[in-house]
């Protein structure tokens, strides 16, 4: 652990939701830590557990069982009474979300829901929230702020309202941001301003920030730590320039050598990782990438059965540890 | 291209949409778009949400009637043809969808799904079965899987489906509206090398509808890229990548985020102003000045023309004042990088 403590830090973080067939483990034993002014980046698939992580961080894990530990600050926010989890949602982290226009009410007037915010929180006076309000859609970028705020949200267009909500998460001053797919619904030049102004309240606030996020690209342009999920498990974890300049786990180096780049010269047929994610109703007793990797097939038979038969743990290098029986550190392929 | 007929031709096809309300204007969503595909040709139509990429693909498969304007497939315009004059047509040009589960009946088993055009098109049954067994082969599924219906696939495995049941009848060309789009990162690759390979075996021709300037790249030989219903840039794939002369495709390409932090923070971005306008109220002149960093007067009230800057030039591009060069910063590392 680095000399200051993490503002968020979480521990084995385990998350299952009861179901007709049994339990369901959508995260499994996760654990990371984000520095203030930092942005951990966080990568998977559907049913990788990204979203569920964010979720069960900010407490919103509507009838799932959380286990393990999350702390903010020192404090730990596992088994807290929902009064005291309402206080620090909103105080000190926020939330924004893929589609905005279903996080916003569409009754009120955007400029009343910024402020609303506020007054719950710090039960702040009606004229004194109101102008927060103004203030918050100021530094978003929204022009014409104090004329915006008493327009409604369908008045606005899918760039606005993402900027609406990032108001809302920073009216109250928070010190974690968790954003999850904030652009996936966006076109590509209204992300390019979106991640631009995530950046900059980054910076001028110092916030710690956690992007989940399906886009490679997205964590490479924001991030400064990634977290690669699979099948409700860390995969890998690593500065953003050693995950992408020497991926260690054979799913990461998989996801990259799929991507159709921008920047390619080569022509030649895309290298597809086959089969499709796992499914969490019947996770399998080894490592959840193993149907798809590569690497079983190239090792020995006592090495295919570790794979098969034995969960990786997340090991290695503390600042680039991966969940793989034969990792490839120094980007030599496994 | 200019000395054989094209497989389909698109002349100054236009699609307006009645408004809501008593006095709402009508929502032109595309304005006079015109494009050939060679036989065996991949055209990447590419632009942002409301753009008119996916209605003028539909259009072509006559899901839509065009406003106006003509589709003519083969030599013969289509866009006017009755429905029931179009059904020896469905033969040849077939469409594959974005959502592979929504757009597969959930009650019917995948031999259904896959035999009924077939059957449309006077199959006995026994020979669209035997098709269909085949036409899962060659996308990839296992034939004996043929009983099974669409929830027992994945979101990959049913896009094969779909697109096997866009094969079935032998088709030349297959409008693909986003067909990667809803699947994950880990098995887009997968059909964009199915479909790939599927060009090369049956000599198709695809129009690829796509926001993913990345994966268009990949498929496409020639790109149109669109705002606000009109095309904005069309030529090679090369000419348009490499030296983007339209402001708009020059912010687009410079915006898409690339999978490698080094050349992220390396790169100058071009950050569009305001968001793309609506339609229903399309902005006079170039449609595209509010947002371009380069607008001037003539821009605000003269629409540019299609059209080709200099003799041998194979790009065309709607600009008064198109640009020339790879977009800085772009894979290289460009001086003056801005990160922000």
């Amino acid at each position: 652990m680095p000399e200051t403590e993490p503002l968020l830090s979480v521990r084995d973080l385990t998350v299952e939701f009861p179901t007709r067939h049994g339990p369901v483990r959508a995260v499994d034993g996760l654990s990371f830590d984000v520095p203030r002014g930092r942005t951990l980046g966080i990568v998977g698939e559907s049913g990788s557990g990204k979203s569920v992580t964010s979720l069960a961080v900010m407490g919103l894990h509507t009838g799932a069982r959380v286990a393990g530990s999350i702390r903010l600050d020192g404090r730990e926010l596992v088994g807290l009474p929902e009064r005291e989890l309402n206080r620090l949602r909103g105080r000190r982290m926020a939330m924004i979300f893929q589609d905005p226009l279903s996080s916003l009410h569409p009754y009120y007037t955007v400029g009343e829901q910024i402020a609303e915010h506020h007054r719950v929180h710090f039960g702040s006076r009606r004229a004194v929230a109101r102008r927060l309000a103004v203030e918050a859609l100021a530094e978003v970028g929204i022009p014409e702020p104090a004329r915006r705020a008493g327009e409604y949200p369908h008045q606005f267009s899918g760039g606005m309202r993402q900027r609406v909500m990032i108001a809302t998460a920073l009216v109250c001053e928070p010190e974690l941001l968790i954003a999850d797919e904030p652009t996936t619904a966006l076109d590509v030049t209204v992300q390019a301003q979106i991640l631009e102004l995530i950046a900059r309240v980054q910076e001028e606030r110092g916030l710690a920030v956690v992007m989940i996020t399906h886009d490679l690209g997205v964590v490479a342009r924001v991030a400064h730590e990634v977290l690669v999920m699979y099948g409700g498990r860390a995969a890998e974890r690593a500065p953003v320039d050693g995950l992408f300049g020497a991926p260690a786990h054979p799913y990461t180096r998989g996801l990259l050598d799929s991507l159709p780049r921008l920047d390619d010269r080569d022509d030649a047929p895309l290298r597809a990782i086959p089969g499709s994610p796992p499914s969490l109703l019947s996770p399998a007793p080894g490592c959840a990438f193993a149907p798809r990797c590569p690497r079983p097939a190239l090792g020995t038979d006592e090495d295919r059965a570790r794979c098969e038969g034995e969960r990786p743990p997340l090991a290695g290098p503390a600042a680039h540890p991966a969940a793989c029986h034969f990792p490839a550190y120094g980007g030599v392929a496994s | 291209m200019s000395s054989t007929t094209p497989l389909l031709s698109v002349r100054d096809l236009t699609m307006t949409f009645p408004g809501r309300g008593p006095r709402a204007a009508r929502v032109r969503a595309v304005d006079g778009v015109s494009f050939d595909i060679a036989a065996g040709e991949t055209l990447g139509l590419v632009g942002e949400s409301g753009c008119g990429k996916s209605t003028t693909g539909r259009m072509i498969v006559r899901l839509l009637e065009p406003t106006s304007g003509t589709v003519t497939y083969d030599g013969r315009d289509i866009s006017r043809l009755p429905q029931r004059a179009l059904k020896p047509l469905r033969r040849e040009l077939q469409m594959v969808f974005q959502d592979p589960h929504s757009s597969l009946n959930p009650r019917r088993t995948v031999a259904r799904t896959i035999s009924d055009p077939l059957l449309v098109h006077g199959s006995s049954a026994a020979d669209a079965r035997r098709r269909a067994a085949e036409l899962m082969d060659l996308v990839g599924l296992i034939p004996e899987h043929l009983d099974r219906h669409p929830h027992e696939f994945s979101g990959g495995q049913a896009q094969r489906i779909g697109i096997a049941r866009a094969l079935a009848t032998g088709p030349r060309l297959v409008v693909a509206d986003e067909p990667v789009s809803a699947l994950d990162v880990s098995v887009q690759a997968q059909i964009v090398n199915l479909m790939e390979r599927l060009q090369a075996e049956l000599g198709l021709a695809y129009l690829f509808v796509a926001h993913d300037l990345s994966v268009v790249k990949r498929v496409c030989d020639r790109v149109a890229v669109m705002y606000l219903g009109r095309i904005v840039e069309i030529g090679p794939k090369d000419r348009v990548y490499d030296d983007p002369a339209h402001p708009y495709t020059r912010a687009l390409l410079s915006a898409v985020p690339l999978p490698d932090p080094a050349a992220e923070r390396a790169r100058e971005r071009i950050v569009l102003r305001g968001d793309p306008p609506s339609p229903a109220a399309p902005p006079s002149g170039c449609t595209f000045h509010p947002r371009c960093p380069k607008a001037q007067d003539v821009c605000r009230t003269e629409p540019p023309l299609l059209r080709i800057t200099a003799a041998g030039e194979a790009r065309e591009v709607a600009c008064h004042f198109p640009e020339t060069g790879p977009v800085p910063g772009d894979g290289a590392g460009g001086p003056g990088s801005v990160r922000s």
